[in-house]
């Protein structure tokens, strides 16, 4: 079972203070509670992807590389990968070179994004966003298997012979979850490819999650990846605990009255009992968070999301302190009645390991064939003449 | 078992927009053979519908009443015309309906309002609306201004609308049931009502 934390990097106000923090300010924390996760011994980091303020989401594999280098153990994900409205290409290049930067531990989380706007910012059409999930991902798949790819599609520009660097790290791709709170289409696409899939479990009632995830895990099996019951889970979560549960509620109210998204809405008493939020004492999330599984059956991974809403970063890192304290309670549960044919969440060791072992998977080729070439001239120059040679 | 679901936009209690929402339901329960009735009254789920139009999920008397419609053979909607169009919140209920919910689902249109010179609402505000949503709006809408209410001439409206939804929604109750389509001046020259008919019609008013 991974545990861990996704952020959404957005820059709020603080309620309670008036305060809103600046946009560096906001990416050093960002950081911090990266570090601070490996640090109390969580399983994974990921972050979202945003391309308009109030978020600081934005270049995620930028963030990604940084936190990598600052850290030795943890899992960089994402939460999630705009599949939509990033090139496939671009998606095949940064996250492999990620892997290598990392020694492997890296995966991704793709997704559709929570902004209708940022299709143009990108040239791409919102109407599309289902169609471009898939054609985008079908690529991105051949560009991290294959060494030399020609395809042709409605969204992009064709490719002719040509070669995604750096090639995944051991010949073997990071692992990929489909995140969607209410589309069947991504849990079906995520069930086809035998792929984790991911419910954002936060702004929605368990019994929509429970719809998504069971109808992943009966197209998983219908796929032929195996039992329903071995498919790949991710929930989301969100909790606000100290360690008497009237404080947390005191002292999360505000936060969560003025919250994006939610805030202005229900009553806090409403959404934590319609939602998984939990605010409370450390033993009520820990109890919270364990019975998921009962309407998600064993799964993977479950990411909370801690810092948002204008929540300081002293107040996170408390968060993630007392998170800690609960961890190994929290991994003793989950692992509390597992049966054994249910698998732990993919690695990139576990990956390895099943294709066999690792392989240098770069790709030699014999001379720079494209550079320098006008453009006109360029046409056929890659493929043609520059015949990469591939040594698996 | 015919399903009606009738979802009224009222806010004073009691309103003429649900008095108008129960004879057009007597009426409907009238013309079918058999009918099942559920009553959404949106002043009750007012605070559940902002919560949804903020969270994106309905609390649980919303979660039912949309079940509700989405089960629904035939849906008769009432609103009180505000600022010259349907209420906010009786449109906030439609706006939180989840795309296709309503297609083909036949509905019977109705607003209430303080003059008679909103009239038009009907077809300038209500028939758009669930033509958007791929409904079928039964051919006679009833407008009640509150003058109506003391007049007969409402009676007949509702009767006809009613009969329509009946005949689009389920079984309907007897051959009387179904409003009778009108007589064209073609088929008055080929056979004339005879005029002790007329007569007859005349005295009823």
């Amino acid at each position: 079972m991974q545990i861990g934390i996704f952020t959404v990097g957005d820059v709020t106000t603080d309620p309670t203070t008036g305060r809103t923090p600046t946009e560096q300010e906001r990416i050093k924390a960002t950081v911090a509670i990266a570090r601070k996760a490996e640090e109390i011994g969580l399983d994974v980091f990921a972050t979202g992807e945003h391309h308009n303020p109030p978020f600081i989401a934005s270049n995620p594999t930028a963030t990604l590389a940084y936190i990598g280098a600052l850290t030795e153990r943890i899992i960089l994900s994402t939460a999630t990968t705009l599949i939509t409205t990033t090139d496939p290409v671009l998606i095949a290049e940064d996250y492999a070179k990620i892997q290598h930067l990392t020694d492997g531990r890296v995966d991704l989380m793709m997704g559709r994004g929570n902004t209708g706007p940022v299709y143009p910012w990108f040239g791409k059409d919102i109407r599309q966003g289902i169609n471009l999930a898939v054609e985008n991902y079908a690529l991105l798949r051949r560009l991290w298997s294959e060494d030399v790819v020609s395809w042709e599609g409605r969204f992009r520009t064709p490719l002719q012979g040509y070669t995604s660097t750096p090639r995944p790290l051991d010949g073997v791709a990071p692992f990929v979850w489909h995140g969607s709170i209410r589309s069947p289409e991504i849990a079906e696409q995520a069930a086809y490819y035998g792929d984790g899939f991911f419910h954002n479990h936060i702004f929605w009632p368990a019994g929509h999650t429970q719809q998504m995830v069971d109808l992943y895990r009966r197209r998983f099996e219908h796929y032929g990846h195996g039992p329903a019951d071995t498919a790949i889970v991710g929930l989301g979560g969100q909790f606000f605990m100290r360690r008497n549960s009237q404080d947390a509620v005191a002292e999360f109210r505000p936060y969560f009255d003025n919250a994006p998204v939610y805030g202005h809405g229900p009553s806090l008493e409403d959404f934590t009992e319609a939602t998984p939020l939990t605010v409370g004492s450390p033993q009520q999330v820990l109890e919270r968070t364990l019975s998921f599984r009962e309407y998600a059956g064993h799964y993977q991974r479950q990411l909370f999301l801690l810092d948002h809403a204008g929540l300081p970063l002293k107040t996170v890192l408390e968060q993630l302190d007392l998170l800690g304290e609960i961890l190994p309670d929290m991994r003793r549960g989950f692992a509390e009645g597992r049966p054994a044919h249910v698998p732990d969440a993919p690695t990139h060791a576990s990956l390895v390991a099943k294709a066999g072992g690792a392989s240098d998977a770069t790709v030699y080729a014999p001379a720079d064939a494209a550079t320098g070439h006008r453009a006109e001239d360029a046409e056929g120059a890659v493929g043609a003449e520059g015949g990469a040679e591939v040594r698996a | 078992m015919t399903r009606v679901v009738v979802v009224s936009g009222g806010l004073s209690t009691p309103s003429s927009t649900r008095l108008l929402a129960d004879r057009l339901t007597d009426a409907t329960r009238e013309a079918l053979e058999e009918a099942e009735v559920v009553h959404v009254e949106l002043r009750d789920l007012a605070h559940q519908l902002t919560d949804h139009l903020l969270t994106g999920f309905p609390g649980p008397d919303l979660a039912a009443a949309i079940e509700a419609v989405r089960d629904a053979d035939g849906v008769i909607a009432v609103t009180p015309v505000f600022s010259a169009s349907y209420s906010g919140l009786f449109k906030t209920f439609f706006d939180v309906l989840e795309p296709g919910l309503l297609d083909g689902t036949p509905v019977l249109v109705a607003a209430t309002a303080g003059t008679a010179r909103h009239s038009l609402v009907l077809d300038h505000a209500l028939r758009p609306l669930f033509a958007y949503l791929r409904a079928v709006v039964v051919p006679t809408g009833v407008f009640a201004a509150t003058d109506d209410f003391a007049g007969s001439d409402l009676d007949a409206r509702v009767r006809r609308a009613a009969g329509e939804l009946a005949l689009l929604a389920g079984k309907v109750s007897g051959a009387d049931a179904a409003p009778a389509p009108r007589r064209t001046v073609e088929e008055e020259l080929g056979e004339p009502t005879p005029f002790e008919e007329l007569l007859r019609r005349s005295s009823e008013g």
